[in-house]
């Protein structure tokens, strides 16, 4: 992929909303064929991102090349390019399955055989092709997510802009739409995707961690994790682990501790060593059998991590 | 974590809710102890929030029955509503007022003494570093502050009971792991909390978990006892080709399905020791680059996929949307 | 009842409208404006009144007394009259629309009763100018006969001095406003009815509106309690909007008011109450701003503008209507109003519109105390 030019550049992009800045000057890559999740908070700047990205917005700043196109210089060519789902499916709920997928091809100029063939590829893709005379209302969640998805690819764009896609579907029906997403960008599409949900963004080649418009990280899920975290990540099962996080909040070994659940998740240097100083200190405060294992960092482990390194301590509040 | 014999905060016995031809809530029976953190885990429309509705009392049942405290939540509502405290889904606090403004309001909707209210505002405010903010209209907080002010006005009146509908949804990881510290210090005071979440990762935070889906309750038991129900093992397998990898081991005897993630697959086995070997060398046979395959633990969405697929497949409109 | 809630919900309602300019305009810009269109508008679309004579004295005196018609610009004089049957004719035929009869003992009667009788025949199928008409016709014969009577005065040789002017300003003060003092006090109670009903219109389906009306449902609060810290805020508002109309209608429109303040006040709250729980009511009933406030409009522009008597006297409707205007609770405040501005009444002879308005306030209080649900669906 390295030898390509990237198929989506951006460099220094800015948005100012009056006093509020919400994209702070962000410049990032993105290969062909490539799926690079875009992880943040409500507010963060993810959905402004993308629709400067997508022509809809106009950047304060910054510059923004996508397929060699310069989205402010040529915008029609642009959107000949893209495709663009957003948080909130734009489907006609009084329309049936068909109705929508002509309205959409209409829009994107395909007419005739053209638009019959491709029709036909997107009632597949989705899983519809028994049902494309039922009204979109009618259909549940993850199907009406998926005819959304068949909607923006109709025009066979080399890049796809995801935001928020989703949001409020069942887990079954995420993972056939990851599925989709994956066979994508296998056949060369290179994806955007914005999610506020940790646990999606392990299905992104890439991760960008985007705080208060800026990107704080950008790697792949599992170097995010590996790296990022400074450290191990311990879960210490005990009894009353609010009685025990006191005990060891002064513990020298442990960087952090925190209740999580019915135990305790410790952040320390190494968890061999500090496995035996933490059931020690237990046990002399009284709380015995403590079983300590080193587990896995999430990302958003790995997220308030550099958040708060990011602010200092008194952003993060605590 | 209560005394054995005791009466449970909540006891929900055969719930039923319908809204026109669709059952929000279908026979739900759980009960929650005081000290009990319990999670609804679910996707949106399974019925979390019609459940919560009920237990606030702002939504009637078609049948079944809700006791808060012992307390019968149809006979005797406002009695009810003095012991609890309901967090919406959607921010219910009022934008155009400050945050000590809400505070104060809130407390004297439930008669909180003045002093008492100072002191308990002053410490909820303190553990979610808002104190500078007090004098702020609620309206200019951002999404994560204002969870944490409409969690400080739920616990004003120092419930029995908290009942709060997705408060983390598109918050801040640092501002919902502070929102997490704040449940928890209110657990250990013996408070009984509902709490429903969208994000399956949050499931391990409660102490026990029902799984919600079409308004059915499946399953409700603590999270590794949950995870003890995963038939068979989670492996996962680093590799920059996970469509190839995803093809060349979905033939492999052992394994049940592979899931593509960002940087490799995850695959479902029956048995990880047996397995590893085996899948090791399906991708060495097709030439597949990857690192080492270990197993992990599966998440809850592996168990909701698991334990709920078949019912999840079902395509048609079946629960609320 | 907890008196705390209450006043939590009051402090808070209150605090909001402070903070909306939208409500605060509302709540004080609009009695001004209205004051300004209703007062003004109601008196300036009536001029120009075809207008016949017939004078069956012909006398020196009847004559300046046309003459004072034809110099006003509030009638038209399109032909004097000779006979009683061509009256008839003159007001069939669409000819005119008020017909002044001078009788014929017009000149002795002003000589030895200082006092003269004008007849004026009103054609009172447009109920409006009819009423207005006949009440300039009078204000002119009225002045005039003033005038007569100094000119006779000082004839006698009494004290002629400075005295004309001011009898001269204030005949021309009551022929200009004599429709005015008969309208304003209506136009204080259709004011009154609109702004009221509209803001508390507003107060419940803004917190359905806005997501925050779920929690409020979870919190003890009773439906009483709410309907009372609701309304209490916007009682004082309106109170206060009260006294924007009472200035107005003093100040500007110079409408006498011969009552007792407390009698105004203690009437204008039982008004107050009425109005300002049909606007709660639709609120609670409606759930949406838009719409709560648009019937709000509509239920109290409509009868009160037709049927309180505000500018349609209800003596004159037709016996099925005036039985309507029994309902029409505005029509009790616009009598109240009107007898406190112009005759002076108190609370002892405005007995029967005032029981009547307290058995509406108890009506209304006993629904909307009642018609807020605590349930989402």
């Amino acid at each position: 992929m390295s030898e390509q030019p990237p198929m989506i550049r951006v460099e220094g992009l800015r948005k100012q909303f009056g006093d509020f800045l919400a994209v702070a000057g962000i410049s990032f890559e993105v290969a062909q064929g490539e799926i690079l999740g875009f992880l943040g908070p409500n507010g963060a700047g993810k959905s402004t991102t993308i629709r400067m990205l997508c022509g809809l917005l106009k950047p304060t700043a910054g510059r923004i090349h996508i397929d060699g196109v310069d989205v402010a210089a040529d915008p029609d060519a642009l959107r000949k390019r893209i495709g663009y789902m957003s948080q909130k499916f734009s489907l006609y709920q009084d329309l049936t399955v068909r109705e929508n997928l002509r309205f959409y091809g209409g829009v994107y100029g395909l007419r005739g055989a053209a638009l019959e063939s491709r029709i036909g590829y997107a009632l597949e893709m989705s899983g519809l092709t028994a049902h494309p005379e039922t009204l979109v209302s009618a259909l549940a969640g993850g199907w009406k997510q998926r005819l959304a998805l068949g909607c923006a690819i109709l025009h066979r764009p080399r890049i796809l802009f995801l935001d928020e896609p989703t949001s409020g579907v069942d887990p079954l029906s995420r993972r056939r739409f990851w599925d989709l997403i994956h066979d994508l960008s296998t056949e060369g599409v290179t994806i955007l995707v914005s999610t506020h949900h940790m646990d999606e963004a392990q299905y992104c080649n890439r991760i960008a961690l985007i705080d208060r418009g800026s990107i704080v990280a950008l790697d792949t899920p599992g170097q995010l994790k590996r790296r990022s975290l400074g450290g191990e990540l311990v879960r210490i099962e005990c009894a009353s682990p609010d009685r025990a996080m006191q005990a060891l909040a002064a513990l020298a070994q442990v960087r952090d501790v925190a209740v999580f659940g019915n135990s305790l998740h410790a952040l320390v240097d190494n968890a061999a060593d500090a496995a035996a100083a933490i059931v020690e200190r237990l046990r002399t405060r009284g709380i015995a059998a403590a079983r300590v294992t080193q587990i896995d960092a999430t990302l958003e482990d790995v997220f308030v991590r550099l958040v708060s390194a990011n602010h200092g301590p008194a952003g993060t509040g605590a | 974590m209560s005394e054995p014999g005791a009466e449970p905060s909540i006891r929900v016995a055969a719930l039923t809710k319908r809204f026109g031809a669709v059952t929000a809530i279908d026979n739900v029976t759980f009960a929650v102890t005081s000290g009990e953190l319990f999670g609804l885990i679910g996707p949106d429309g399974a019925g979390k929030t019609t459940v919560l509705r009920v237990l606030a009392g702002v939504m009637a049942a078609d049948s079944g029955s809700v006791q808060v405290g012992g307390v019968d939540v149809v006979a005797y509502p406002e009695q009810v509503r003095a012991r609890i405290s309901y967090m919406p889904q959607r921010f219910g606090l009022y934008e155009d007022l400050t945050v000590d403004e809400n505070i104060r309001f809130f407390a004297d909707v439930f008669e909180v003494p003045r002093r008492v209210r100072e002191e308990r505002a002053a410490r909820l405010l303190a553990a979610s570093g808002m104190q500078r903010f007090r004098r702020h209209l609620a309206g200019q907080l951002s999404g994560g502050m204002k969870q944490k002010l409409g969690l400080t006005c739920a616990l004003v009146h120092a419930p029995k009971v908290v009942l709060l509908d997705e408060p983390t949804t598109g918050v801040d990881p640092v501002s919902r792991r502070e929102f997490w510290q704040i449940l928890y210090g209110l657990r250990a005071e013996g408070a009984a909390i509902v709490i429903s979440t969208a994000y399956l990762d949050e499931a391990d935070r409660c102490d026990r978990l029902a799984l919600m889906h079409s308004g059915g309750l499946p399953y409700c038991e603590a999270p590794d006892a949950l995870r003890a129900r995963m038939p068979g093992a989670m492996v996962e397998i680093p590799t920059p080709r996970a469509r190839a990898a995803r093809e060349a081991l979905a033939s492999v005897p052992g394994v049940r399905s592979v899931l593509m993630v960002g940087d490799g697959v995850h695959v479902h086995v029956d048995d990880a020791r047996k397995a590893l070997s085996d899948l090791e060398r399906a991708l060495a046979q097709q030439g597949i680059e990857h690192t080492g395959a270990r197993e992990i633990l599966p998440s809850i969405e592996d168990l909701f996929v698991a334990l709920l697929g078949n019912a999840a497949a079902a395509g048609r409109k079946a629960g609320a949307s | 009842m907890r008196i705390r809630r209450v006043s939590a919900i009051a402090l808070k309602e209150l605090l909001q409208v402070w903070r909306d300019p939208r409500s605060l305009m509302l709540a004080l810009l609009m009695p001004v404006m209205q004051m300004l269109l209703l007062g003004y508008g109601v008196n300036l679309d009536i001029s120009h009144v075809p207008t016949c004579t017939y004078d069956e004295e012909g006398s020196q005196l009847s004559q300046a007394l046309i003459a004072r018609f034809q110099a006003s610009r509030y009638f038209d004089l399109v032909a004097g009259l000779d006979s009683q049957r061509q009256i008839r004719h003159a007001m069939d035929g669409g000819l005119c629309k008020l017909v002044i009869v001078i009788p014929a003992g017009f000149s002795r009667q002003i000589s030895e009763f200082h006092h003269a009788s004008v007849q004026a025949i009103v054609d009172a199928t447009d109920d409006n100018t009819a009423t207005i008409a006949t009440a300039y016709a009078s204000a002119v014969v009225q002045g005039f006969s003033n005038e007569v009577q100094m000119r006779y005065e000082a004839l006698r040789g009494g004290t002629v001095v400075a005295q004309p002017l001011a009898v001269q300003s204030r005949v021309w003060f009551n022929e200009d406003l004599d429709s005015r003092d008969f309208i304003i006090p209506g136009v204080v109670a259709l004011v009154l009815a609109l702004v009221g009903a509209q803001l508390t219109s507003l107060t419940i389906a803004r917190e359905w509106e806005r997501g925050t009306m779920e929690l409020l449902l979870s919190t003890p609060v009773t439906p009483l309690e709410m309907m009372i810290g609701k309304l209490l805020p916007y009682f004082v508002i309106g109170l206060v909007d009260a006294g924007i109309c009472l200035a107005f209608a003093l100040l500007l429109f110079h409408v006498p008011f011969r009552g007792a303040f407390a009698t105004l006040l203690l009437t204008t709250s039982l008004f107050l109450v009425v109005v300002l729980n049909i606007g709660y009511l639709l609120s609670v009933l409606i759930r949406n701003q838009l719409g709560a406030s648009q019937i709000a409009m509509f239920v109290t522009i409509m009868p009160i503008s037709l049927l309180s008597g505000y500018t349609f006297p209800i003596d004159q409707m037709p016996a099925a209507i005036r039985a309507v205007t029994y309902v029409i609770y505005a029509r009790y405040f616009v009598t109240i109003l009107k007898a406190v501005f112009l005759k002076g009444s108190g609370i002892g002879a405005l007995w029967g519109p005032v029981s009547a308005l307290i058995l509406y306030d108890i009506l209304v209080v006993w629904i909307a105390g009642r018609a807020f649900r605590k349930r989402i669906a």
